[in-house]
């Protein structure tokens, strides 16, 4: 990253409510973007091949996995973070449920898990254990299990439910 | 990745005079799915993307006397969650919500996927099934291609031309009385590809059989329409044994790349048992 050459490419992003503009290569993956020239480094990166969810961010509405998209792919979008999910200090309900129910043990994937999830509980607030297991199955945790992730979500959208 | 140039025209008629510029240099860039991961992996390089992402109206479904129109920059999970795909044609809506997982699908186009010919993609064989056209424009024009006509060419290589952009599709609708599915074997993980994947659609009109369509993915270089079980099944009542002497005859179509999914000879074999168990389900045989 450092002897480049290469052409720099202005992308302008809103992620978590405020806009960034950074110069960058166009093969700049949208993750390296994020961690690096944004410096947002809860968002990780662990598989590059969009297949083990932790890069996992919201774009446009919608979760993507932020490794297989270049920041270019993402210019002039809004993207929200796992820095942007709880609410000031207040925490998200996920956020609550994942440390109060055992949602994590090392902690590396939580934040694709949460994105995920997040996402599921908002157009679901009252999934099934099956719909969660569906829509979570690119989410992969080597901790935990599953079962202590799936009744986290449980827990969660029961407390978004009734109106956190 | 190595470095290219990215550019992000307005109107085709704009990506089509980059696509004309740079000729074999460029490539057309849509969710990026495949292509990034090819080019991450160092196995294309690429000296110019030209993206879609800033062309409007190319992403839509719409329903049509012809069945449904879908847009080439419609997502996969916009198929695979709409009302219109599901009330015209759920064998699209089962198919597209099986590919990968939701992250991808909310990323990976219809247009990408069609353009790409991933021999183990889920849509091919049910597009194959339906008898699906391509809307591929250059800048001369244009055409349109059913994919029964040789639109999955080889290993990822398809019917798109140099200078070429897959606009969309169009899916006419199965027969009102038809059944169909789009299984998916998958032995290891629920977001893997596909070990075979088997795509149906039957129809009994009077206890025999009248329409019987079988597609085949990950058992070859590309996608398969397995047009020897219509020979079997056709004008008959549809029985068990029937069914297993048709499933039979995809064993010929089955030329597998061996690999951690399984041997060239074991996926040969589970392409028949899921094409018996398609077919027990789309002639109402369960």
């Amino acid at each position: 990253m450092t002897q480049d050459t290469t052409v720099r490419v202005p992308v302008t992003v809103t992620v978590n409510g405020t806009e960034y503009t950074a110069e960058v290569p166009p093969r700049r993956t949208l993750v390296d973007f994020i961690r690096y020239d944004l410096g947002l480094t809860g968002t990780k990166e662990a598989c590059s091949v969009g297949v083990c969810g932790i890069c996992t961010v919201e774009m446009g509405g919608v979760i993507v996995s932020s490794c297989i998209l270049l920041a270019v792919q993402a210019s002039g979008s809004q993207i929200t973070t796992i820095e942007g999910v709880a609410d000031g200090e207040k925490l998200h309900p996920l956020q609550e449920a994942f440390m109060n129910y055992g949602g994590f043990q090392c902690g590396i994937c939580t934040p694709g898990q949460i994105m995920a999830s997040r996402a599921l509980l908002e157009q679901n607030p009252d999934p099934t254990e099956d719909e969660i297991k569906d829509w979570m199955m690119g989410n992969l945790c080597r901790c935990t299990g599953y079962y202590k992730i799936i009744e986290s979500i449980q827990k969660a959208g029961e407390v978004i439910r009734l109106g956190n | 990745m190595r470095d290219f140039q990215f550019h992000t025209p307005s109107t085709l008629a704009e990506a089509h005079s980059l696509l004309s510029d740079y000729g074999e240099e460029a490539r057309v860039i849509s969710g990026g799915t495949g292509l990034i991961n090819m080019m991450k992996q160092d196995l294309i390089y690429v000296d110019h993307l030209v993206s879609l992402q800033n062309i409007d109206g190319l992403n839509y479904i719409r329903s049509t006397g012809e069945g449904l129109q879908i847009g080439g920059r419609t997502t996969q999970q916009e198929v695979a969650t709409s009302g219109v795909v599901h009330e015209n044609n759920p064998l699209l809506t089962e198919t597209y919500g099986e590919v990968a997982t939701v992250r991808v699908r909310n990323a990976a186009t219809v247009g990408g996927g069609v353009a790409h010919g991933d021999p183990a993609q889920d849509p091919p064989p049910t597009l194959l099934v339906l008898d699906a056209s391509v809307h591929a424009a250059s800048k001369d024009g244009e055409r349109t291609v059913k994919v029964r006509d040789g639109w999955f060419v080889d290993y990822y290589t398809t019917g798109v031309e140099e200078g070429e952009i897959v606009t969309g599709i169009t899916v006419p609708a199965a027969p009102a009385n038809a059944k169909t599915t789009y299984i998916k074997f998958l032995p290891r993980t629920a977001d893997d590809y596909p070990t075979v994947a088997v795509s149906a659609l039957g129809v009994v009109d009077g206890g025999v059989v009248t329409d019987v369509r079988v597609g085949l993915g990950a058992v070859n270089s590309t996608a398969v329409l397995a047009e020897s079980v219509a020979g079997v099944l056709v004008g008959k009542e549809p029985t068990a044994d029937l069914v297993r002497e048709a499933a039979e005859t995809v064993r010929d179509l089955c030329a597998p790349t061996p690999d951690f999914r399984g041997s060239a000879e074991y996926k040969t074999d589970m392409a028949v048992v899921f094409t018996r168990r398609a077919l027990t389900r789309v002639l109402g045989l369960e």
